[in-house]
């Protein structure tokens, strides 16, 4: 079910009001291989998002190829789930009716109809089918809307910070459900994050970005065993050299860290 | 009773709250029962009195009490106006008491009725006043304001010729705005999805759209085939400038992230229109159909008023010549019901589309 990802030498060039090319990602290479859980890290403008973007076929490089399976990603797909940052219900759809959208979507409802008590049991949102988005919380939402991508069985799934917005507790909740839906759906998992002790519970690979121009500068195998302890020594000494190996490649005045 | 009555409006937490309480006689409000049979006391005494003052109070100026004769369901009845004046009174007490037995069981309806009540009253007393400034002592202006008995002889008087005229205005509202709706809503949707539609079509939309539709009216009645046509052209063109403009903004302040998450998700073009950029827009397009239709009320009176062979706008008109101001008021009444039940009746189909906007946390 799942698949490799591969990002060849990619560049992505915006520009910015005054009309000034801003690199956002500069000659990025990274093989995703199937079935892992990869962390992308970095502070704000380092070209994480833009990266996940192009996986997601949101966007397109001006130079370099991504490849799924060996084929060219030119346009967004179903096998590439995305979960936003936050907002990324229809508001006017309710819990059911958003996890409904993508068999809907692909006119293939009909013959899924009862996969929906299942996608949301499996997020643990029994008893809430019937509520819109703004009648629920925050984590409430962001489990709805990775439901929503997981019903059309994607190989990978993409996360934008999913857990940018929450609260602490709801987000070491949200962590455990994302780490059991992983092993239960088998499937590649991308997120993007600035959170480093998120990067470290969760992932196979971290990989670490800096802006300016946006490139990778470190890619670090993360092989502690699960379930990880977030006070766990080695997890502390880990997070120490991530922080360390930001300090060093400080190529910008005034980084955000999420500690 | 009062545990169940609770549980049904309110949230959870504040039922559980009700809950030890419940057993217990219900504090003094409107979900006391001595307090709401007070307040239906006073909703009918307005109307109770008014019967009172008209048979106590005596007649000082001379008003002529016309006998009708009304046939209906095979019946034939005789009536005075001011026994039929009456009867719009009695008539009224018996529905106000029919709402509050059956806001009895529900709380929210309990809650409005006990808060009427005050204005209920009071309109009762109002009939009264105007029972003794129109009728008894005629010390109000006449004959522009003549008493409520006599604004009810229109309807016994011209009984079928106002329903034709009311008719004849309901339909000509039914074809105007149900086709300006329409067209309102699709050129909206044209213009907010297509650029190229924007350019060309927004500036004519814009610039005739603060144009009163009714300027059109020369060109409406020579140019149409006949008057009817010529006033639903004004009633569409008046709502359909609202409707359109308001949809087109909705469907272009849809969010971004809305349409991606639709297309990863394997929507169709098709469907990011009809499943993301009209629902998005359904709030504005409602109020683009609110707004609109307080115009075509307008529209549609004015046109009438002016070259219709009827509706109520036309049967002012000839009531007015003759002066006979009661059959205006008799007509402003109708209309004052009428356009209330149709704003009632969009407002309800509003809320039912817009259900999702609700702010109430059901679970």
């Amino acid at each position: 079910m799942s698949s490799t990802i591969s990002v060849n030498n990619v560049n992505r060039i915006y520009s910015d009001a005054e009309g000034n090319k801003v690199n956002a990602l500069y000659n990025v290479d990274l093989d995703i291989r199937p079935g892992e859980f990869i962390s992308i890290i970095g502070p704000s403008g380092c070209g994480k998002t833009t990266l996940l973007r192009l996986i997601a076929g949101l966007d397109k490089p001006q130079s370099g190829e991504l490849t799924i399976d060996g084929s060219r990603i030119n346009d967004v797909s179903p096998e590439r789930g995305y979960v936003f940052q936050q907002g990324g219900l229809f508001p006017w759809l309710n819990v059911e009716n958003n996890i409904a959208y993508g068999l809907k979507a692909r006119k293939v409802y009909k013959k899924n109809k009862d996969k929906i008590s299942r996608y949301i049991s499996m997020v643990g949102l029994d008893g809430f089918e019937k509520s819109y988005p703004h009648q629920i919380s925050g984590g409430m939402a962001q489990r709805v809307a990775i439901a929503r991508a997981l019903i059309n069985e994607p190989k990978a799934l993409l996360l934008d910070e999913p857990m940018g917005a929450l609260d602490s507790f709801t987000r070491a909740d949200l962590q455990d459900k994302i780490l059991e839906l992983w092993k239960e759906n088998g499937i590649t998992m991308i997120l993007v994050t600035h959170d480093i002790d998120e990067a470290i519970y969760l992932s196979d690979r971290i990989v670490i970005m800096t802006p300016r121009p946006g490139k990778i500068s470190k890619i670090i195998d993360v092989d502690l065993p699960r379930p990880r302890h977030r006070g766990g020594s080695e997890f502390l000494s880990m997070r120490k050299s991530i922080l360390e190996h930001f300090e060093l490649a400080q190529a910008q005045p005034q980084p955000e860290y999420m500690i | 009773m009062n545990g169940q009555i609770a549980l049904k409006g309110s949230l959870r937490n504040s039922a559980e709250k009700e809950k030890p309480t419940a057993e217990k006689k219900a504090k003094w409000g409107y979900r006391h029962n001595g307090y709401y049979a007070l307040k239906a006391l006073l909703t009918i005494s307005g109307f109770v009195a008014a019967i009172i003052i008209n048979i106590v109070f005596p007649q000082k100026a001379a008003v002529e009490f016309k006998t009708y004769v009304i046939n209906a369901l095979g019946l034939s009845v005789t009536l005075n106006i001011n026994d039929a004046y009456i009867f719009v009174l009695v008539a009224l007490i018996l529905i106000f008491t029919g709402a509050g037995i059956v806001s009895l069981k529900d709380k929210e309806k309990r809650k409005k009725f006990c808060k009427a009540a005050a204005f209920r009253f009071a309109l009762g007393i109002a009939l009264a006043v105007w029972d003794i400034g129109g009728t008894k002592l005629q010390v109000f202006a006449q004959p522009f304001f003549p008493g409520p008995a006599q604004v009810i002889e229109a309807y016994l008087a011209d009984g079928e010729y106002v329903v034709q005229n009311t008719l004849y205005s309901l339909r000509l509202y039914a074809a105007g705005f149900s086709s300006g709706v329409l067209l309102g809503v699709g050129t909206g949707i044209l213009i907010g999805w297509f650029p190229k539609v924007y350019y060309w079509v927004f500036p004519i939309l814009k610039i005739t759209g603060v144009v009163p539709a009714v300027a059109w009216m020369p060109f409406a009645l020579t140019l149409l085939p006949n008057s009817f046509t010529a006033a639903v052209f004004l009633i569409v063109i008046c709502a359909w400038f609202q409707i359109a403009f308001l949809t087109a903004q909705g469907i272009q302040s849809t969010p971004k992230q809305n349409y991606e998450a639709a297309r990863i998700l394997g929507s169709s073009q098709l469907g990011l229109i009809f499943n993301v950029a009209i629902p998005h827009a359904m709030p504005d397009i409602f109020t683009g159909i609110s707004s609109a239709n307080a115009m075509a009320f307008t529209t549609l009176v004015m046109s009438e008023m002016l070259g219709q062979p009827g509706g109520l706008g036309y049967y002012i008109n000839q009531s007015k010549v003759w002066s006979a101001y009661y059959k205006v008021l008799a007509a402003i009444v109708i209309m004052a019901v009428l356009f209330s039940l149709i704003n009632y009746l969009i407002g309800r189909i509003r809320k039912r589309a817009l259900r999702w906007q609700e702010g109430v946390l059901k679970k």
